[in-house]
Order: structure tokens, then C-alpha cells, then sequence
């Protein structure tokens, strides 16, 4: 058509509208180009990333290889340096805050997108967006002026007498520490799980909820056995972005988390996290192998992201054909 | 399942109100639901006037008319489905078996009287789980494999889904889905099944298919349907009730509502004058 139009530049009444399409064909092209370097350049992004923390790492992979993920000694002194402190207090801070979030998030997204009327479900969804826009650095000073003290003044005690029994809860209570920062994401990322939840939830179509409730369903099992299952990939996605989010979170888990590169079966004690431990020590960072150090410290939370999206998706597919299939 | 609390079709069952255009319809003794002046609002808006009809017994019951005459709202109103709906009011009376639905817990209730509604709307599981939903939310004791086998059977969908029945519900035509809807409603055993317009969104095979069903499904419970469809009410029901910007026009048995309509606009309206 695009030839046609211009081959043939002035014949006639339709030329206006033949070439007005073409152009719009044109467009379509431009189009297409555009937003296909638009979808490239995240690729693109990605990469130069991963380039740039490779490169910048040369030194410590040289020096210390596969055992830079075993070591648990960073001793920047005789310049000896593992990420294993890190990696352990990344991956269970994240989890802590999973393990508390995903209940009350997906809770109150069920109560706001299900059973609780319109009016006071938009309000209050106001307000959890509200929360998602906090800075971290103001969850950070919640956690120092207020969780710290309740942790080691009231939970960490009470946790130490009930539950003492388990390795989890043992030690002594200084308010900071693993379960401290994990609780302080929990609280970060909640707002996210509800937000998505809610708006995934509530768009579950009707007919399914009609249906369940036609076979005389309760309310609640309509809603427990239809619209959750039903929503359950979207409640997934949720829940990954909360994990991304902890996963890379710095500034309110630095406040919180003791900084001590130390790995301990109890979540009372003081730890630290990859993400901490890049933003504390790489301005005073001395000497190449150090700062390099640091820059595979990112390379290494890069490809745990990356490998614990991964599993999650895995995890998806799994539980999906399992749901199509039985459940 | 609920034969044993199920009660008998009784003869004390308290006589439908006939208004003047439904003398001829059957006796009061073989009513499984009465309605008596039902009248119904969304919000400020009154969608049903005065209501009442019988359904009959094992009789198939079309409720016909144009779009918005309120034969869909009359039928969730029968198991209380608009209750799903904000700011709705209902008065009136209706009947199950000589007892007011209204005053019922709703949840038995939706049990005795099943739904299939206009879009096929399948849960996102296995043709097998589909049908077992209801059973397993009633806590049935019967064996699983039977009774989802007798239900797809009397949906007429046994034979082309029985080598899977553990593929996903949606990998069905739209007609298999539909038939698969009114089996998941037969598992539970209900009295009375209505239909929303069960066949709007099906292609003519299909349709055929599914008004076949439901003239055999007579034998097995009570049938209520909506239909826009004129044609369909004639082929498949017994009585048919017209429904006018919320009235009840006229309600006889069918071939006398096809052939010899006592309402100037029921003729107006089968015979393509509106609607």
C-alpha cells in the first residue's frame, strides 16, 4: 500500500485519505520502532549492568573465585573478604518479612476487596498507597525510635519465654538484629501485597463468584475457594514485588539490622545484609580489592534476585497446573 | 443427596395467586414454588410489579419478554441472587414447597434451587472439580467418581469428556461448558434448576443440544428459564409467563400463550410487533 500511495502521488479524490493511511501505516512503523527500542533499552539496561559488576570485580574473582560465596569472613584489615554474612542476612530478613507478610497482606486484601463496603475499601486503600510512597529512610527511624525498643523491651522477651526452646529465639534481646529488620520490611512491604491483592481480587469476574454462591456457597467459601484461586497468579505477582522489594531494600534494614557480618541461627542476633553492607562501607572502602569486594557484593544480590524470581516463577507454573488439574 | 430432609410434593401446599390472565394454568397441588405479589426495587427503582405465578412441578416454565421487562430479575429473586446486588428490596412472597424462601437460610436454600446462568462460567479447574465443587462444599459422603459421573450424564456431556475429565474446564467449547455449568448444578441435587438465558452465548448446535437437555431434565427437577428467545420458549416449556416493563402480562400453558394469547400485547409481542 505504501508504494501505491507514493507511486501514484496525485490521482484523484482519494488521494487525501490514501495518503493520510499510508502515513498512518508509516506511523504504525515509527510506532513499532519506538516502543521496540523502548522494550530493548530495559534489556540493554540489565546487561550494562550485569557488564559493569562483572568488570568492576575483576580482582576479588581472581583472588577468591567460587569461595567468595562461601566465606564468612570480611576482614578488610588482612584483606579477606566472603559474602556469606551477607547473603545469609539478605535471604532471611527477606524471609522473616515474607513469612509475616503475606498473611496480613493478603488478609486485608481480601477483607477490603470482599467484604468490606466500597466506600471505607477505596479510603483505606488511600491510605495503603499513601504507606507504599514512605520513604524507606522514615520505615528506618520507625524501626530505631519504636520497633527497636518494643523488640527488646516486649517481643524478644515474651518470644525468649514462650518459644525459647527453638535455636530461632534464643540469645540475648538487644532489639536489633535479623528478626528486627525482617519485621521492619514487613512492614514496608505489606502495602504492596494489599495494594495489588485488592485491585487483582476485585477483578476477578462476577460469574465466578455467582456461581459459587449459586451451589450454595457461604460467602466466605465462594471467596476462599473461588475468587482467591482464581486470583491466585495475581496474588503471586504480589507477592514478588514485595520480595524485590526486600530483597534490595537498604536504608531501613542498615538502621536496623546491627551491622555485624555474622551468621547465627538466632534471629535476635545483629547481622547484616548485601544491599546494607554496599551502602555503609563503600565510601570509607580503602584499597581496589576492597571497593571491588563491595561491587561483587552487587553482582552477587543481582543474580540472587534474579535466581529467586526464577524459583518463584517455576513455583507458578507448578502450582498453577496443579490448580487447573486438581485443586 | 437431600432426599431424606427434601419434603414430599404435600397437598397442603397454600394455593398460587392467579391474577386475571393465568386461570388456566395447572392445579395448586403440583406447585414446587409459588409467587405471591412479589415486588421488587433497585434502589429508588421498582423493577417488578406484583408479582405471582406457580411454577409447576417437573414442568419446564418459560419467562419471556423484551430486554429489561425484569423476567431475569424475577428469576434470581427465586434463589435469592439479587440479594448479591446492593441497595435491592424485595416484598412479597415465595414459596418453596409451602415455606417462604425469604425466611430460609439462603445457603440451603441455593442448594434446593440451582443456577446456570447466561455466559458459561466454569471455575478455573478441572472438568472433574467443576462438578465435585458443590458436592465437597456440602461435605457429601458419596463416592466422588459416581456421583460426578451421573451428573455429567445427565448433562449429556459423559461421552466427550470422560477420557478427560482432568483437563482444564476451559479447554471445552462454549457449549461444553454450558452443559458442564448445569452438571456441576445437577451434582447437588437441587428441586428446582432455573436457567438465565442459558443459550444467549451459544451457536445453534449448541443450543439445540442444550434445549434437548432440558426437556429431559424435566423428570429429574423443576425447570425455570429465561429466554428471549420465543422460539425456544415454545419448543421446550410448559407454562410461559410474558413479562412487560416489570408486569406479569400473561401466564398460561404454552400452547395456548403461542396460539391463542388473551393480552393485545402478548399477541403484539409473539407476533414481532415489538420487542
Amino acid at each position: 500500500m505504501a508504494t501505491t500511495s507514493t507511486t501514484v502521488p496525485s490521482a484523484g479524490p482519494f488521494l487525501g485519505s490514501r495518503s493520510f493511511l499510508a502515513r498512518l501505516r508509516e506511523g504504525d512503523e515509527i510506532a513499532r520502532l519506538v516502543t521496540l527500542l523502548f522494550a530493548a533499552s530495559v534489556v540493554l539496561i540489565t546487561l550494562l549492568i550485569v557488564y559493569e559488576l562483572w568488570q568492576g570485580s575483576v580482582l576479588p574473582r581472581h583472588k577468591f573465585g567460587f569461595a567468595f560465596l562461601r566465606t564468612s569472613v570480611w576482614d578488610p584489615n588482612f584483606d579477606n573478604f566472603g559474602a556469606l554474612p551477607f547473603i545469609f542476612g539478605t535471604v532471611v530478613t527477606s524471609a522473616v518479612a515474607l513469612f509475616i507478610a503475606v498473611p496480613l497482606g493478603i488478609g486485608a486484601a481480601i477483607f477490603l476487596a470482599e467484604l468490606a463496603p466500597a466506600r471505607l475499601s477505596d479510603a483505606l486503600e488511600f491510605f495503603i498507597d499513601l504507606l507504599a510512597a514512605v520513604p524507606s529512610v522514615i520505615y528506618g527511624l520507625l524501626g530505631i525510635f519504636i520497633v527497636v525498643p518494643v523488640m527488646r523491651d516486649v517481643i524478644q522477651p515474651a518470644l525468649k519465654n514462650t518459644l525459647g526452646f527453638i535455636p530461632l529465639f534464643k540469645g540475648p534481646a538487644f532489639g536489633i538484629g535479623f528478626l528486627t529488620a525482617g519485621i521492619v520490611l514487613a512492614i514496608m512491604v505489606i502495602p504492596y501485597i494489599i495494594s495489588v491483592s485488592r485491585e487483582i481480587l476485585l477483578s476477578v469476574p462476577r460469574d465466578q463468584r455467582e456461581a459459587a454462591l449459586a451451589l450454595g456457597s457461604t460467602r466466605w467459601e465462594s471467596t476462599w475457594k473461588v475468587v482467591v484461586p482464581f486470583a491466585r497468579t495475581g496474588i503471586m505477582g504480589s507477592i514478588f514485588l514485595a520480595l524485590a522489594r526486600a530483597l534490595g531494600e537498604t536504608m531501613a534494614v542498615t538502621m536496623v539490622i546491627g551491622n555485624t557480618p555474622a551468621i547465627a541461627a538466632s534471629l535476635f542476633s545483629p547481622g547484616d545484609s548485601i544491599a546494607s553492607v554496599i551502602a555503609n562501607q563503600f565510601t570509607e572502602a580503602t584499597g581496589e580489592l576492597y571497593t571491588q569486594s563491595l561491587i561483587e557484593l552487587g553482582l552477587v544480590l543481582f543474580l540472587l534476585t534474579f535466581i529467586l524470581n526464577g524459583l518463584a516463577r517455576v513455583l507458578i507454573l507448578v502450582t498453577s497446573q496443579r490448580g487447573s488439574a486438581h485443586a | 443427596m437431600h432426599a431424606s430432609v427434601r419434603p414430599a410434593v404435600s397437598v397442603n401446599i397454600t394455593p398460587p395467586v392467579i391474577t386475571g390472565a393465568s386461570r388456566e394454568t395447572a392445579a395448586p397441588s403440583e406447585m414446587r414454588m409459588t409467587i405471591s405479589k412479589v415486588n421488587f426495587w433497585y434502589g429508588a427503582k421498582q423493577t417488578l410489579f406484583d408479582i405471582s405465578l406457580g411454577i409447576a412441578t417437573s414442568k419446564v416454565t418459560a419467562l419471556i419478554g423484551p430486554s429489561g421487562c425484569g423476567k431475569s430479575t424475577l428469576l434470581r429473586t427465586l434463589d435469592r441472587m439479587h440479594e448479591t446486588v446492593r441497595n435491592s428490596r424485595l416484598e412479597g412472597q415465595i414459596l418453596l414447597d409451602g415455606k417462604n424462601i425469604l425466611d430460609q437460610d439462603v445457603t440451603l436454600l441455593r442448594r434446593r434451587v440451582g443456577m446456570v446462568f447466561q455466559r458459561p462460567n466454569p471455575f478455573p479447574k478441572s472438568i472433574f472439580e467443576n462438578v465435585a465443587y458443590g458436592l465437597r462444599i456440602n461435605g457429601s459422603k458419596l463416592p466422588m467418581g459416581d456421583a460426578v459421573e451421573k451428573s455429567l450424564r445427565h448433562a449429556a456431556l459423559w461421552d466427550e469428556v470422560k477420557d478427560h475429565l482432568h483437563k482444564s474446564a476451559y479447554e471445552l467449547s462454549g457449549g461444553q461448558q454450558q452443559r458442564l455449568c448445569i452438571a456441576r448444578a445437577l451434582a447437588v441435587e437441587p428441586e428446582v434448576l432455573l436457567l438465565d438465558e442459558p443459550c444467549s452465548a451459544l451457536d445453534p448446535i449448541s443450543t439445540a443440544k442444550i434445549e434437548e437437555l432440558l426437556v429431559q431434565l424435566k423428570d429429574l427437577c423443576t425447570i425455570v428459564t429465561v429466554t428471549h428467545n420465543m422460539q425456544q420458549a415454545a419448543r421446550i416449556s410448559d407454562f410461559t409467563a410474558f413479562l412487560l416493563t416489570g408486569q406479569l402480562i400473561e401466564f398460561s400453558p404454552t400452547p395456548q400463550l403461542f396460539t391463542k394469547p388473551t393480552d393485545a400485547r402478548t399477541e403484539a409481542y409473539i407476533t414481532g410487533r415489538f420487542g
